[in-house]
């Protein structure tokens, strides 16, 4: 890793209800490269990226972050699919932080937010309500949404999670498109055979870090066992941990 | 014989001029905040919020008698503090938010009875659950058409984050956006039109105008504008329809106007355009593609 991290993780720890759900990880993601966050249910991987959106109720340790625009497409469930909102206005949320809540979206959003329509393959969808899409075109608008964020690190929870493969193979072109853009991707993903083949970094997590660096290294048959046993450790009675300093956290660079 | 019926009750009658423009400044604000209510599931919870009303227009009553400045005021500090007090302790308990605006709900019917109860009358009780729309004076209608103003102007302003917070929370907050400030702030507005419909409807109907259009739009409309659009002349048509009604049967005129709002939403269970009975029963035509 010649180039500055986009991230570094140092002795990072987010809890809820005193459980912690990451605990202590120290981690760098190299910048302008694909990483993916692999790790049983419940090793902290949502919770991570939560952590990395500054949304995490409580965490102890830095990230250091040298983005400057984050862009985030949350897990499915977070999102309330029955609302009454058309495509078009959904993906012209990318451009939030450009309008915010009250300024008036100009000839160019809304021009730009029709080709990132199109672009994921929904061109003439725009008008429609998303209650009407399935799962996997629900999922390109939200990547149309994130398209229009025009960020330098794109954080994808579960991007892949109950879509067929075209959809993913048409998605993953959208990331290897920001890749070769000198974007930072970070995916939350449970295809080891895809993070294999498609991602060249990944950090493996069972709520504390297991490994972190090349894929193929990462990924060991040894390496995923133990990650198994990690997160399946519970301890009700453990003894409070030792902070050194808990140190007030800032997100941005 | 159709202006007999229609037109002469609002042309003799001041008290029934009064009352249908209360109805139409209800009716503009009040469906507004009733449509986001649904979105944001929280009918039930509305509705609680209504009642909450009670003990603090009870209160006022108890202090200055049937005056509508002192039973708003005291409503108004009772529904935005059962809001306060109910949001905090869903955050900071396990108990979910709809649970603990129950609890809050039912005690607050009950302190407000009982309050009511100490010095008034049964009819005096009667007023207060029901409200007299008919007995709307000039100064009760410019606390209603304020409160449509304000409301209007209110929603206009956090349109935005409001709809993103029902829709998609976390994107808000990703967004470094406050999403429980525009929660609080839609959720005074509410208090203010229930406040508003209060003397009007009652505290145990208050919500009927706002929400029962509100519901039977979202079985024509598929965004949050045209759902306010449909829902806006539905809640004044069963104002007007229910004002008539009730003039020309000698029924009481609250629950007649919920009860034509109930029918504008039973029709549009029925026959609405989008997942209606009818859309339902119809034999089942898929498109060719």
């Amino acid at each position: 890793m010649a180039a500055a991290p986009a991230l570094k993780l140092v002795d990072l720890t987010v809890s809820y209800d005193r459980h912690p759900a990451v605990h202590h990880v120290s981690a760098e993601i190299p910048a302008a490269e694909m990483t993916a966050i692999v790790g049983p249910n419940g090793a902290g991987k949502s919770s991570l990226l939560k952590a990395l959106l500054g949304l995490a109720p409580r965490i102890e340790g830095r990230i250091e972050c040298s983005a400057r625009r984050i862009a985030y497409l949350p897990q499915q469930a977070e999102v309330d699919r029955s609302f009454p909102i058309s495509v078009l206005d959904t993906v012209l949320l990318g451009r939030w932080a450009r309008f915010g809540g009250f300024g008036k979206a100009s000839k160019t959003d809304i021009h730009d937010a029709q080709h990132a329509i199109e672009s994921v393959g929904l061109g003439g969808f725009e008008r429609r309500p998303i209650d009407t899409l399935s799962v996997g075109q629900f999922q390109r608008v939200l990547f149309a949404r994130l398209l229009l964020q025009d960020a330098d690190l794109v954080l994808l929870d579960e991007p892949f999670a109950a879509i067929d493969a075209k959809t993913v193979a048409d998605l993953m072109d959208v990331i290897r498109r920001w890749q070769a853009e000198q974007r930072t991707v970070v995916a939350v993903l449970h295809d080891l055979d895809q993070v294999r083949r498609d991602f060249p970094n990944a950090l493996l997590l069972a709520r504390e870090l297991v490994d972190a660096g090349p894929t193929a290294r990462v990924l060991s048959a040894e390496n995923l066992l133990r990650a198994r046993a990690m997160a399946e450790a519970w301890d009700e009675h453990a003894g409070a941990c030792e902070v050194s300093a808990p140190a007030p956290m800032k997100l941005s660079a | 014989m159709l202006y007999t019926y229609l037109i002469e009750p609002f042309a003799d009658f001041a008290f029934m001029r009064r009352a249908l423009v209360a109805c139409l400044a209800l009716s503009v604000a009040g469906s507004s905040i009733g449509v986001f209510l649904i979105l944001r599931r929280m009918s039930l919870m509305g509705d609680a919020l209504a009642h909450a009303l009670l003990p603090g227009a009870a209160l006022g009553f108890l202090l200055g008698g049937l005056s509508l400045p002192a039973m708003s005021f005291g409503g108004f500090v009772a529904g935005i503090a059962t809001a306060m007090v109910s949001g905090a302790i869903a955050r900071f308990t396990s108990i979910r938010e709809d649970a603990s605006f129950a609890a809050a709900y039912l005690t607050s019917l009950a302190l407000g009875v009982l309050i009511v109860s100490l010095r008034g009358s049964a009819i005096d009780l009667m007023n207060i659950l029901f409200g007299a729309i008919l007995a709307v004076d000039n100064q009760a209608l410019i606390l209603i058409v304020g409160t449509a103003t304000v409301t209007l102007v209110g929603l206009a302003a956090i349109y935005r984050p409001l709809v993103v917070e029902c829709f998609n929370p976390g994107f808000l907050a990703a967004m470094g956006v406050r999403g429980a400030l525009y929660h609080a702030l839609f959720l005074g507005l509410a208090v203010l039109n229930m406040v508003a419909a209060f003397q009007a409807l009652g505290t145990l109907m208050a919500l009927g105008l706002m929400l029962l259009p509100a519901v039977a739009s979202s079985f024509w409309a598929r965004e949050v504008w045209s759902m306010t659009l449909i829902a806006v002349p539905m809640a004044f048509l069963s104002g007007a329809i229910g004002l008539l009604l009730s003039f020309h049967a000698g029924l009481p005129s609250g629950p007649v106007i919920v009860l034509v709002a109930s029918a504008f939403f039973l029709g549009s269970l029925i026959f609405g355009a989008r997942s209606s009975v009818r859309s339902r029963l119809s034999r089942p035509v898929h498109l060719r593609g």
